[in-house]
Protein backbone atom coordinates (compact mmCIF):
# COMPACT_ATOMS: atom_id res chain seq x y z
CA UNK A 1 0.00 0.00 0.00
CA UNK A 2 1.33 3.43 -0.90
CA UNK A 3 1.30 6.13 1.73
CA UNK A 4 2.05 9.70 0.72
CA UNK A 5 2.57 12.77 2.90
CA UNK A 6 3.54 16.22 1.65
CA UNK A 7 4.81 19.36 3.38
CA UNK A 8 5.06 22.88 2.02
CA UNK A 9 7.94 24.58 3.81
CA UNK A 10 9.35 28.10 4.02
CA UNK A 11 12.81 28.78 2.62
CA UNK A 12 14.58 28.66 5.98
CA UNK A 13 17.13 26.57 7.85
CA UNK A 14 14.34 25.51 10.24
CA UNK A 15 12.66 23.87 7.25
CA UNK A 16 15.87 21.96 6.53
CA UNK A 17 15.91 20.57 10.07
CA UNK A 18 12.21 19.72 9.86
CA UNK A 19 12.54 17.90 6.52
CA UNK A 20 15.50 15.94 7.94
CA UNK A 21 13.64 14.96 11.12
CA UNK A 22 10.55 13.84 9.19
CA UNK A 23 12.79 11.81 6.86
CA UNK A 24 14.41 10.00 9.78
CA UNK A 25 11.01 9.24 11.34
CA UNK A 26 9.52 8.09 8.03
CA UNK A 27 12.52 5.85 7.30
CA UNK A 28 12.27 4.31 10.77
CA UNK A 29 8.56 3.61 10.35
CA UNK A 30 9.24 2.10 6.91
CA UNK A 31 11.60 -0.44 8.51
CA UNK A 32 15.01 0.78 7.35
CA UNK A 33 18.10 -0.01 9.44
CA UNK A 34 19.53 2.69 11.72
CA UNK A 35 22.37 3.30 9.25
CA UNK A 36 19.90 3.68 6.38
CA UNK A 37 17.68 5.97 8.47
CA UNK A 38 20.67 8.23 9.13
CA UNK A 39 21.76 8.18 5.48
CA UNK A 40 18.27 8.91 4.15
CA UNK A 41 17.88 11.76 6.64
CA UNK A 42 21.22 13.22 5.55
CA UNK A 43 20.32 12.94 1.86
CA UNK A 44 17.04 14.76 2.51
CA UNK A 45 18.89 17.39 4.54
CA UNK A 46 21.37 18.00 1.71
CA UNK A 47 18.62 18.18 -0.92
CA UNK A 48 16.57 20.59 1.20
CA UNK A 49 19.64 22.75 1.85
CA UNK A 50 20.11 22.97 -1.92
CA UNK A 51 16.44 23.91 -2.39
CA UNK A 52 16.46 26.57 0.35
CA UNK A 53 19.94 27.99 -0.20
CA UNK A 54 20.77 27.54 -3.89
CA UNK A 55 17.27 27.16 -5.35
CA UNK A 56 15.07 29.62 -3.47
CA UNK A 57 17.99 31.66 -2.08
CA UNK A 58 16.11 32.10 1.25
CA UNK A 59 13.38 34.06 -0.63
CA UNK A 60 10.44 34.33 1.82
CA UNK A 61 8.03 34.35 -1.14
CA UNK A 62 9.22 30.95 -2.33
CA UNK A 63 8.36 27.57 -0.87
CA UNK A 64 9.90 24.11 -0.80
CA UNK A 65 7.60 21.16 -1.39
CA UNK A 66 8.74 17.90 0.24
CA UNK A 67 6.82 14.70 -0.45
CA UNK A 68 7.47 11.42 1.37
CA UNK A 69 6.00 8.36 -0.32
CA UNK A 70 6.24 4.83 1.03
CA UNK A 71 5.58 2.23 -1.65
CA UNK A 72 5.55 -1.55 -1.27
CA UNK A 73 9.33 -1.78 -1.67
CA UNK A 74 10.82 1.70 -1.34
CA UNK A 75 10.81 5.13 0.21
CA UNK A 76 10.51 7.85 -2.43
CA UNK A 77 11.15 11.45 -1.40
CA UNK A 78 10.83 14.43 -3.72
CA UNK A 79 12.05 17.93 -2.89
CA UNK A 80 10.99 20.74 -5.18
CA UNK A 81 12.04 24.39 -5.12
CA UNK A 82 11.04 27.47 -7.09
CA UNK A 83 14.53 28.60 -8.01
CA UNK A 84 16.36 29.18 -11.28
CA UNK A 85 16.91 25.51 -11.98
CA UNK A 86 19.90 23.21 -11.77
CA UNK A 87 21.83 21.30 -14.41
CA UNK A 88 23.22 18.21 -12.61
CA UNK A 89 25.62 17.61 -15.50
CA UNK A 90 27.36 20.91 -14.76
CA UNK A 91 28.18 20.06 -11.16
CA UNK A 92 31.93 19.72 -10.54
CA UNK A 93 33.27 16.40 -9.26
CA UNK A 94 34.16 16.97 -5.57
CA UNK A 95 36.66 14.07 -5.70
CA UNK A 96 38.72 15.65 -8.51
CA UNK A 97 42.12 16.81 -7.20
CA UNK A 98 41.37 20.44 -8.07
CA UNK A 99 38.11 20.32 -6.05
CA UNK A 100 39.14 18.13 -3.11
CA UNK A 101 40.07 21.05 -0.85
CA UNK A 102 37.10 23.24 -1.74
CA UNK A 103 34.81 24.34 1.06
CA UNK A 104 31.59 23.38 -0.73
CA UNK A 105 30.15 21.27 -3.56
CA UNK A 106 29.71 17.90 -1.82
CA UNK A 107 25.95 17.88 -1.18
CA UNK A 108 24.67 16.11 -4.30
CA UNK A 109 27.66 13.77 -4.23
CA UNK A 110 26.62 12.64 -0.72
CA UNK A 111 22.97 12.31 -1.78
CA UNK A 112 24.01 9.97 -4.60
CA UNK A 113 26.26 8.01 -2.23
CA UNK A 114 23.46 7.42 0.27
CA UNK A 115 20.44 6.77 -1.98
CA UNK A 116 19.80 3.97 -4.49
CA UNK A 117 18.41 6.28 -7.18
CA UNK A 118 18.54 10.07 -7.63
CA UNK A 119 16.64 11.87 -10.39
CA UNK A 120 16.48 15.54 -11.34
CA UNK A 121 13.65 17.30 -13.16
CA UNK A 122 13.47 20.91 -14.29
CA UNK A 123 10.06 22.17 -13.20
CA UNK A 124 10.36 25.66 -14.76
CA UNK A 125 10.75 27.45 -12.53
CA UNK A 126 12.62 25.32 -10.10
CA UNK A 127 14.14 21.92 -9.67
CA UNK A 128 12.64 18.70 -8.39
CA UNK A 129 14.97 16.06 -7.03
CA UNK A 130 13.67 12.55 -6.38
CA UNK A 131 15.46 10.33 -3.88
CA UNK A 132 14.70 6.60 -3.82
CA UNK A 133 15.82 4.03 -1.26
CA UNK A 134 14.70 0.43 -1.70
CA UNK A 135 13.74 -1.61 1.31
CA UNK A 136 15.83 -4.69 1.94
CA UNK A 137 18.50 -3.83 -0.59
CA UNK A 138 21.27 -3.35 1.99
CA UNK A 139 20.51 -6.70 3.60
CA UNK A 140 20.49 -8.39 0.18
CA UNK A 141 23.85 -6.85 -0.71
CA UNK A 142 25.33 -8.00 2.60
CA UNK A 143 24.05 -11.50 1.94
CA UNK A 144 25.55 -11.53 -1.57
CA UNK A 145 28.94 -10.41 -0.28
CA UNK A 146 29.18 -13.26 2.23
CA UNK B 1 21.32 19.99 19.58
CA UNK B 2 23.50 23.02 19.06
CA UNK B 3 27.27 23.04 18.93
CA UNK B 4 29.25 23.53 22.15
CA UNK B 5 32.98 24.24 22.07
CA UNK B 6 35.62 24.49 24.76
CA UNK B 7 39.38 24.68 24.39
CA UNK B 8 42.32 23.79 26.61
CA UNK B 9 46.10 23.92 26.35
CA UNK B 10 48.12 20.70 26.39
CA UNK B 11 51.90 21.03 25.93
CA UNK B 12 51.60 23.99 23.58
CA UNK B 13 48.74 22.49 21.58
CA UNK B 14 45.22 23.90 21.69
CA UNK B 15 42.80 21.02 22.08
CA UNK B 16 39.30 22.04 20.97
CA UNK B 17 36.57 19.81 22.37
CA UNK B 18 33.49 20.00 20.16
CA UNK B 19 30.08 18.66 21.08
CA UNK B 20 26.95 18.46 18.93
CA UNK B 21 26.30 18.86 15.22
CA UNK B 22 28.49 20.61 12.64
CA UNK B 23 25.88 21.56 10.06
CA UNK B 24 24.89 24.51 7.91
CA UNK B 25 24.06 27.37 10.24
CA UNK B 26 25.17 27.43 13.84
CA UNK B 27 27.58 24.47 13.98
CA UNK B 28 29.60 25.52 10.94
CA UNK B 29 29.67 29.14 12.09
CA UNK B 30 30.90 28.15 15.56
CA UNK B 31 33.73 26.09 14.04
CA UNK B 32 34.70 28.93 11.71
CA UNK B 33 34.67 31.53 14.51
CA UNK B 34 36.64 29.24 16.84
CA UNK B 35 39.42 28.71 14.29
CA UNK B 36 39.51 32.40 13.43
CA UNK B 37 39.77 33.37 17.11
CA UNK B 38 42.56 30.86 17.78
CA UNK B 39 44.56 31.99 14.76
CA UNK B 40 43.99 35.61 15.83
CA UNK B 41 45.59 34.78 19.17
CA UNK B 42 48.53 33.12 17.45
CA UNK B 43 47.47 29.61 18.45
CA UNK B 44 48.41 27.61 15.38
CA UNK B 45 48.70 24.06 16.74
CA UNK B 46 45.11 22.95 16.87
CA UNK B 47 43.72 19.51 17.70
CA UNK B 48 39.98 19.25 17.00
CA UNK B 49 38.44 16.63 19.28
CA UNK B 50 35.34 15.41 17.38
CA UNK B 51 34.57 12.55 19.77
CA UNK B 52 31.26 14.13 20.77
CA UNK B 53 30.30 15.40 17.33
CA UNK B 54 27.23 13.35 16.57
CA UNK B 55 26.57 14.57 13.07
CA UNK B 56 28.21 16.49 10.27
CA UNK B 57 26.77 17.48 6.88
CA UNK B 58 28.41 18.61 3.65
CA UNK B 59 28.58 22.17 4.98
CA UNK B 60 30.37 20.90 8.10
CA UNK B 61 32.79 18.88 5.99
CA UNK B 62 33.48 22.01 3.95
CA UNK B 63 34.09 23.97 7.14
CA UNK B 64 36.62 21.37 8.33
CA UNK B 65 38.45 21.66 5.00
CA UNK B 66 38.41 25.47 5.25
CA UNK B 67 39.72 25.27 8.82
CA UNK B 68 42.53 22.94 7.72
CA UNK B 69 43.48 25.30 4.88
CA UNK B 70 43.29 28.45 7.05
CA UNK B 71 45.56 26.98 9.71
CA UNK B 72 48.04 25.63 7.18
CA UNK B 73 48.15 28.97 5.33
CA UNK B 74 49.21 30.61 8.61
CA UNK B 75 52.02 28.12 9.03
CA UNK B 76 50.18 26.02 11.59
CA UNK B 77 48.86 22.49 11.91
CA UNK B 78 45.34 21.17 12.41
CA UNK B 79 44.71 17.56 13.33
CA UNK B 80 41.50 15.64 14.04
CA UNK B 81 40.94 13.45 17.10
CA UNK B 82 38.41 10.73 18.00
CA UNK B 83 36.22 10.55 14.91
CA UNK B 84 32.90 8.80 15.31
CA UNK B 85 32.16 6.06 12.78
CA UNK B 86 29.77 8.35 10.92
CA UNK B 87 32.29 11.17 10.54
CA UNK B 88 35.02 8.67 9.68
CA UNK B 89 32.84 7.17 6.93
CA UNK B 90 32.00 10.61 5.52
CA UNK B 91 35.68 11.55 5.28
CA UNK B 92 36.37 8.22 3.55
CA UNK B 93 33.56 8.73 1.02
CA UNK B 94 34.74 12.25 0.22
CA UNK B 95 38.39 11.15 -0.05
CA UNK B 96 39.38 13.56 2.71
CA UNK B 97 40.52 10.86 5.12
CA UNK B 98 44.05 10.99 3.76
CA UNK B 99 44.11 14.80 3.67
CA UNK B 100 43.64 15.21 7.41
CA UNK B 101 45.99 13.87 10.08
CA UNK B 102 43.49 11.79 12.06
CA UNK B 103 44.32 10.42 15.50
CA UNK B 104 42.54 8.38 18.15
CA UNK B 105 44.90 8.96 21.07
CA UNK B 106 45.16 12.48 22.49
CA UNK B 107 48.62 12.15 24.03
CA UNK B 108 50.08 10.74 20.82
CA UNK B 109 48.25 13.38 18.78
CA UNK B 110 49.65 16.23 20.90
CA UNK B 111 53.12 14.72 20.60
CA UNK B 112 52.83 14.58 16.82
CA UNK B 113 52.73 18.37 16.41
CA UNK B 114 55.99 19.85 15.13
Amino acid sequence: MTKRVSYTLASTLESVNRAETIAAETAAKAGFSEDDQSNIAMAVREATVNAVLHGNAYDPQKRVLVVYEKTSDALVITIQDEGKGLDPLELPDPLAPENLMKGSGRGIFLIKAFMDEVKFRNTQPGTEITLIKHLGRSAANEEESK
Amino acid sequence: MTMKVSSRQVNGVTVVDMMGRITLGEGSVVLRDTIRDLLGKGEKKILLNLGNVTYIDSSGIGELVSAFTSVRNQGGELKLLNLTKKVHDLLQITKLYTVFDIRDDETAAVGAFK
